[in-house]
């Protein structure tokens, strides 16, 4: 074929873009390969296909796409921590000459990837999950506003997790760093598809994002069963519709600025660039706009979770529900107004940066607020330390560290010293990992007898628990010495052969961490063997307080035979108190949701398209597109969006509820 | 697509009232004032009648605000008590967030602009 056509069909793409020259690549591809061959044909052998397709991934249903996001989540965790580990051990190695293992063309990508991967592809999907599957069931609603919407969106947002992780395999990934800034990630420093797998990555699964952003504000504003005022929300409710509104607000920012570094990049034009009045320095200002929202976004659904867990596990009303409510919006309100920290060194000058420096340092008031607020709730409270309490009070101790170091780096001057340098590394990750992954964590052992009828393993999971604490104590402590001795971040090799220490104690760190997160997998392989010891047919076996423990373990597809009706903050524990009794007659059809497989179609060309436009395949870009409105309008005329579940089959799902209550007794 | 059950879902009826949804005047109404609202900026620039380019632009970008009342008011349909009033709350709250955004990053820019470029280097483009 002539050079032409095959320019014309594959674009850049050709056989020089697979990197056949890495070996550690090669390796990882087999790896996977192998791995995935035999996933897939064991889903063909078992002949799950069928099965996998009709329940879960056509589903409206919520709590289902909630369980799936918290597996995409787990999948790419141990993705972003393999970069983690890869990471740890070329620092540790790269002493005295010693170049590690790592060449910079792969140790730049492997940063890059471990960032956005970390916080688009695993704290996102948890978080997503956790609000997915709970909020429905805590308000008394029977799914979420728009379910297809909902199935759309957890789809976009895989669509953008398999552009990631195609880029390993085929060309390569940014080495811009995990914000991508021009003129870097610029056509001409840049001229790779790395910086376009990163843009079309996060548009892909930024469309996911803002539109179950959507869907939840609305559910949770539209679909609360009766008697739960504002006021009477749970607050993991609260923090969600906070998280939703930050995300509507703020994700459309980072829409635009990729898609304007995109038209630098395929057009032309010159907002970003060097010369011709473009500016970087505005790329840094916008995406710092949605960027600071963003960590909120994940830690305000983590804050949530940990005030469901302490008032249950310490059998009390959460101390101060109003103060925790109005904390939050201020945190809201607030987390737009501190962007500039992150850019304190790039020159806005003095007034500029005292402003930003006092905002930043009043955030620190309502989170402070909710940290009394939980140690209060504990005041006195009868303690029961079960894994989610472990987590959590894992996360106070770390957080306030976290917090501390972040109200440090608030000082401009010692931001002036400290900027870009391994402190700021160790402070984020003490504040994500100690308030975003563990809260993810106490969540999945809170929630996990919910969604699946039995209880995680306590004796992996407290492995687990150890080793993840102690790992990131070793792991990130050493960074903030090293951070204060003036060593900066992204380093690939070091000439002080005294810095070296730190960098194995990080590393035996990573390694504890790593033992952590295989002990976790182990849990929920153990759980799963040990089900019926662990099972629980209560369906509430924390003794816990909001709707959701109201219902069966795990809930039928409808959530609750008749709507909940709610007199109390704590509804379930109130219900329980004055002696609630299950309805066992009367039951009527219910109204649902049907599924669809558009959600999936309309992800699996989004992806397509993506692909195409990275690699300048404009036919596969333009046919993807337009076979994406096509389908989509073809959706419109799709008449069988809702179905009725038979009474019969409600009273036979009640009746065996109701046998198995009594014979819990 | 809330099941028909649900209490929240009931709600809707209740405020379905005339003024969601707008009659023929007033969807006449709302699309005569957002023509004139565009067709005067249009011949702003055209006919250059005013004195300078800024101020034809601050002219424009008000032109640009009314406009966006108008479609809020006559297509959107909203008012301080639509949606049990979350439609004027979600209003303030995105007001609030594009005057931070907008006038934040012009100060933090004009800062940046002023203190990190060059003046040698501005002039060299025009």
């Amino acid at each position: 074929m002539s050079p032409d056509l095959l320019k014309l069909i594959f674009g850049r793409l050709g056989f020089e873009s697979l990197p056949l020259h890495e070996p550690i690549v090669v390796g990882t591809f087999v790896v996977v390969a192998l791995g995935g061959a035999a996933l897939l044909g064991g889903l063909t052998y078992f002949r799950l296909w069928g099965y996998l397709w009709r329940e879960w991934f056509t589903t409206v249903d919520h709590k289902r796409i909630g369980i799936m996001y918290m597996i995409l989540g787990i999948v790419m965790l141990l993705r972003g921590f393999a970069d983690a580990l890869m990471m740890r051990g070329q620092q540790m190695l790269a002493f005295g000459g010693s170049e590690g293992y790592l060449n910079a063309h792969h140790y730049d990508q492997v940063f890059t990837a471990h960032g956005v991967i970390m916080i688009f592809f695993v704290a996102m999907p948890l978080v997503t999950g956790l609000m997915n599957y709970v909020v429905p069931l805590q308000i008394g609603a029977r799914d979420v506003s728009f379910p297809f919407l909902n199935n759309f969106s957890f789809w976009m947002t895989v669509g953008g997790a398999v552009l990631v992780m195609a880029s390993l395999f085929i060309g390569e990934f940014a080495r811009t760093g995990w914000l991508a800034y021009p003129p870097l990630s610029n056509i001409g420093y840049s001229p790779d598809v790395g910086v376009d797998y990163y843009i079309w990555a996060l548009q892909v699964a930024g469309v996911g994002t803002t539109l179950s952003g959507i869907n939840l504000i609305c559910t949770i504003v539209k679909l609360r069963c009766p008697g739960m005022t504002m006021m009477k929300m749970p607050v993991f409710t609260w923090t969600s519709l906070c998280t939703n509104v930050l995300i509507v607000a703020s994700f459309p920012v980072l829409t635009v600025v990729l898609a304007l570094l995109s038209l630098d990049r395929y057009v032309g034009t010159n907002f970003f660039t060097n010369d011709f009045g473009g500016s970087p320095m505005m790329y840094v200002n916008l995406i710092w706009i949605w960027g600071h929202p963003e960590v909120y976004i994940l830690v305000l659904p983590a804050f949530g979770i940990f005030s469901e867990v302490t008032s249950t596990f310490s059998g009390k009303r959460l101390f101060g529900y109003t103060s925790m409510v109005y904390a939050t919006v201020v945190i809201t309100i607030l987390s737009y107004l501190v962007w500039l920290h992150h850019f304190f060194t790039m020159g806005s000058g003095a007034s500029v940066n005292s402003f930003f420096g006092i905002t930043t340092m009043i955030i620190s008031i309502p989170t402070g607020a909710k940290m009394f607020n939980w140690l209060f709730t504990m005041y006195r409270g009868r303690i029961r330390y079960e894994l989610p309490m472990m987590w959590t009070i894992a996360f106070m101790l770390t957080f306030v560290i976290g917090g501390m170091t972040g109200v440090l780096l608030a000082v401009p001057p010692a931001d002036f010293v400290l900027h870009n340098s391994l402190f700021l590394i160790a402070h984020f990750h003490n504040v994500i990992i100690g308030g975003v992954v563990f809260g993810a964590f106490a969540g999945i052992n809170y929630w996990f007898p919910k969604a699946f009828g039995f209880k995680l393993d306590p004796f992996w999971g407290k492995m687990s628990f150890w080793f993840w604490v102690t790992g990131f104590y070793l792991a990130f402590m050493p960074l903030y010495v090293l951070g204060l001795m003036g060593v900066t971040r992204r380093l690939r090799v070091f000439d002080d052969p005294s810095l070296q220490i730190w960098f194995v104690i990080a590393a035996i760190g990573a390694l504890f961490v790593f033992i952590g997160i295989l002990s976790m997998l182990m849990q929920f392989a153990v759980s799963l063997l040990k089900r019926e010891q662990l099972k629980d047919v209560t369906g509430d076996p924390w003794d816990a307080r909001t709707l959701e423990w109201a219902t069966s373990s795990p809930p039928p597809d409808y959530n609750f035979a008749f709507t909940p009706v709610v007199h109390d903050n704590d509804a379930w524990w109130d219900m329980k108190k004055r002696g609630y009794q299950r309805p066992l007659t009367g039951f009527k059809p219910i109204h649902m949701p049907a599924s669809t497989g558009t959600g999936i179609i309309l992800a699996g060309f989004a992806t397509a398209m993506g692909f195409g436009l990275i690699w300048y395949m404009w036919w596969l870009a333009a046919v993807s597109f337009v076979a994406m409105l096509a389908v989509g309008i073809g959706h419109t005329f799709n008449y069988h969006r809702d179905f009725d579940i038979p009474a019969e089959d409600v009273i036979r799902t009640e009746d065996a509820r109701t046998k198995l209550l009594a014979g819990a007794k | 697509m809330s099941t028909d059950t649900h209490a929240a879902h009931a709600d809707d009826h209740h405020h379905g009232d005339g003024h969601a949804h707008g009659t023929f005047s007033s969807y006449m109404l709302g699309f005569v004032l957002s023509v004139v609202l565009t067709a005067i900026p249009f011949w702003l620039v055209m006919s250059g009648t005013l004195p300078s380019k800024q101020i034809t632009a601050l002219v424009i970008m008000a032109f640009a605000v009314v406009q966006i009342v108008v479609h809020m008011i006559y297509f959107l349909h909203m008012n301080t008590t639509s949606e049990n009033g979350w439609s004027m709350m979600a209003l303030i709250f995105t007001i609030v967030m594009v005057v931070i955004a907008l006038s934040g990053s012009l100060w933090v820019m004009g800062h940046l602009n002023s203190n990190m470029m060059p003046v040698h280097q501005m002039t060299g483009m025009n």
